[in-house]
């Protein structure tokens, strides 16, 4: 039956735009990363400047939330928000109301009682950030909750990828490690989907998840026929006596260490930190010229500009961004 | 073995109802009189007695529902739960009898708590009402509980319900024990050294989000030693909330063999699987995990070729506050039981996956025989234990909609076809829309 409409749906007035978050790559299209790290490139070039700071965000309150430990992913936060002239309030959970039991839901509302306008939260627990997203007004970006996702972790690896190989399409990684119990893996895993490069994960067979939809392997040699390789961070608390997830550490770094003999001349490697030298990576090869350990942590900066950006604006990308922060 | 407050019996005649009982082989529009709270009449153009008159044209008249497997929370938790609340939620979802599991705070594993529970039963029960106690002392796994005295007290079986029995040993003792009882054990199966923590089936969905893994063969291995205990010593089990098809096909193999087990499914596992977790709602966390679309199709087979007898809900009540967490956070459990009749109804019985008459006996005499007794049923004699039930009625299903105490429903905002406009329980109006 033809229901009969009084007014056609697109004569309506525009709605208001939903709040834009980052909470999930799955949440993303290829276009949406595409723009992404174009806007990230174009704050690349502003911060060759002299004065590296953008007035984009002036006024803007960016709160993070820190519920675990963080040097990089808190550090990099909060540097992105200051070069866009933001305010800054940064809160940890030790020594907040949160030892005093507070539940996250109210101390998302105690914070969303100041307005700001990003809340970035890190959480151990899964969907802690879209909670957050749904008890506030503010827009919420993930910077890590629990196994499940951090975003900008995958979205810097992309830039890093593109910026230092000249492409994305076509490119092979393998992921090598604690695959199980690692959200940049997810994250990267789903990242990789979107622009068309080719994953392999490779790791002890208790810590590759049974049922994820990709290549797998427990054979290291795996990883010669990798464009790049992605070394994970072993966790010690993963190895505590009786998890049994691999009989010992030792036995992990012989078998799964990533280590000059077992690469190629000239193949490039990975890590998302903090290291273990002499566990998952030998230190000849994070200190060797084809680690690109420390441009990921220079493209955290200015991808994460690119997030803070793109979720209180979602409007004009790459150089108009940069156009439009001049004027600003 | 069921408690309820005293409540006068119902005088009604049914006017005009398609009266539908599996067990007694009736599918006819006819009239049902009731005379204080006994089954007196059943034809055509009945004399009304000068009862009230329910016109039931194009309503089902069916034997009320009984549910193997509810939580009341009380004591303890009466916050989330009272005797009262939970049998005013079973009224309204057309249950006349209801079972609820010890795993309270204290837990229910002396006489002299069950004696309390059965004297507040018989002051605010609104339908009938029977209680299992521990199989062991504090649901600690160490030491059986007194089921002798239990069963005297009116323990209607056991059940260490939440957590399993993790000793084989002591699940072999308890077995040869509740012998003495007559009583069966209801068994919640799950292998801790396997389930881990893990909070969401082992699956891609899993994997995918990252949640520990909780994989169905945590259930199975569990579900082939009970069965096997049980087939050794020759006792009766019941198998609660069933959720893998390695746990069907085992229970299937068993009873082919002559083992006396039974078993329960709930609505969630017959209509949900993992998929449903991507939401990240913590109100489609519960034990055992929802699973994957095979198990969930092998639930249904079962169910629908009577290896599975019964529905039971797994009414999990808990406060809002402690659903309001992230899902990892998060307790166990969802309510049920004022939706699962209509949720079944809608997802399974309209698209015609079971017949209505299956739905019906897996509701009602199915659960009655898990516990041994009485089955409701439309005769002319019997004890009233009847439901009213409108097949076209659409509802949508609200936090304001519900008698419980807690509001912790996988359905919140889901629309459903059919509803209970009236129940009698034990004789007496227990519900009426």
């Amino acid at each position: 039956m033809n229901s009969i409409r009084l007014v056609h749906d697109e004569l309506r007035p525009p709605g208001p735009p939903p709040r834009r978050h980052l909470i999930s790559v799955a949440d993303l299209t290829r276009d949406d990363v595409e723009r992404l790290l174009g806007t990230a490139r174009t704050f690349e070039t502003a911060l060759d400047r002299e004065v590296k700071k953008l007035p984009t965000l002036k006024g803007r309150l960016v709160v993070n939330l820190f519920f675990e430990s963080s040097t990089r992913t808190s550090s990099s936060f909060e540097l992105a928000a200051k070069r866009l002239s933001a305010d800054t309030l940064s809160v940890k959970a030790a020594g907040s109301a949160v030892d005093k039991g507070e539940s996250l839901k109210d101390t998302a509302l105690t914070l969303g009682a100041y307005d700001p306008d990003v809340i970035v939260i890190r959480h151990p627990q899964i969907g802690a950030p879209k909670l957050v997203a749904e008890v506030t007004e503010a827009h919420v970006v993930n910077a890590g909750d629990g196994k499940h996702q951090h975003p900008t972790q995958a979205l810097l690896d992309l830039y890093t990828l593109q910026q230092s190989l000249g492409r994305l399409e076509g490119l092979h990684v393998a992921i090598v490690g604690d695959v199980l119990h690692s959200r940049v893996a997810r994250s990267l895993i789903q990242a990789f989907a979107l622009v068309g490069v080719r994953c392999t994960l490779v790791g002890p067979p208790a810590l590759l998840p049974r049922g994820m939809e990709a290549e797998t392997t427990t054979d290291i040699g795996a990883i010669r026929d990798a464009d790049v390789v992605y070394v994970l961070r072993m966790q010690h608390e993963r190895m505590e006596a009786g998890a049994n997830y691999v009989p010992s550490l030792r036995e992990y770094t012989a078998r799964w260490g990533v280590t000059p003999e077992r690469l190629r001349a000239g193949q490039k490697v990975m890590h998302p930190g903090p290291m273990n030298r002499g566990v998952e990576i030998d230190p000849r090869v994070a200190d060797s010229a084809d680690a690109l350990v420390e441009t990921q942590v220079r493209s955290g900066l200015v991808v994460r500009m690119a997030v803070l950006y793109d979720v209180l604006t979602g409007g004009p990308t790459g150089v108009r961004a940069l156009a439009a922060a001049e004027v600003a | 073995m069921l408690w309820v407050k005293d409540r006068p019996g119902a005088n009604v005649v049914f006017r005009g109802a398609r009266v539908l009982d599996p067990g007694e082989g009736i599918d006819a529009t006819l009239d049902v009189r009731i005379d204080g709270g006994v089954i007196a009449a059943i034809g055509e153009s009945v004399d009304t007695n000068e009862h009230r008159v329910v016109d039931a044209a194009g309503l089902v008249l069916a034997p009320a529902f009984v549910d193997p497997h509810v939580h009341l929370r009380t004591p303890g938790r009466e916050d989330e739960e009272t005797i009262a609340s939970g049998t005013a939620a079973a009224a309204a979802g057309g249950y006349c009898a209801i079972f609820a599991m010890p795993n309270t705070d204290p837990v229910l594993d002396s006489a002299a708590a069950l004696g309390a529970l059965i004297e507040t039963a018989g002051r605010e029960a609104e339908v009938p009402v029977g209680f299992l106690a521990a199989i062991t002392r504090g649901q600690d796994g160490k030491e059986l509980t007194e089921m002798a005295e239990l069963a005297d007290a009116g323990a209607v079986a056991f059940s260490d319900d939440g957590v399993p029995v993790v000793s084989a040993g002591l699940m072999r003792r308890a077995l040869q024990y509740a012998s003495i009882t007559g009583r069966p054990l209801a068994l919640h199966c799950e292998e801790p050294s396997l389930s881990r923590g893990g909070h969401v089936h082992e699956g891609s969905v899993a994997a995918e989000l990252g949640f520990a893994g909780y994989p169905s063969v945590a259930e199975s291995v569990m579900v082939e030693r009970d069965l096997a205990l049980a087939a050794y010593e020759e006792q009766r089990i019941h198998l609660l909330h069933l959720s893998a098809a390695e746990s069907v096909a085992a229970l299937r193999r068993a009873r082919d063999a002559g083992v006396r087990a039974t078993a329960e499914v709930t609505p969630h596992h017959l209509v949900l699987t993992d998929e449903a977790v991507r939401s990240l709602d913590a109100n489609v966390k519960m034990n055992p995990p929802l699973r994957a679309e095979r198990d969930r199709l092998a639930l249904l087979d079962a169910l629908r070729d009577g290896t599975v007898e019964a529905i039971a809900t797994d009414h999990a009540p808990h406060a809002r506050h402690e659903k309001e967490v992230p899902f990892e956070a998060a307790p166990f459990g969802v309510t049920g039981l004022e939706t699962a009749f209509a949720v079944l109804y809608s997802r399974l019985v309209e698209p015609g996956l079971l017949p209505l008459a299956t739905l019906l006996e897996r509701m009602s005499a199915g659960p009655a025989r898990v516990f041994g007794v009485q089955r409701p049923r439309i005769a002319v004699g019997a004890k009233a234990d009847v439901v009213l039930l409108d097949l076209r009625r659409q509802w949508q299903v609200r936090e304001e909609s519900f008698r419980s105490r807690s509001r912790n429903s996988w359905l919140l905002g889901e629309t459903l076809t059919g509803a209970v406009a009236l129940t009698v329980a034990g004789g007496a109006v227990a519900f009426e829309r």
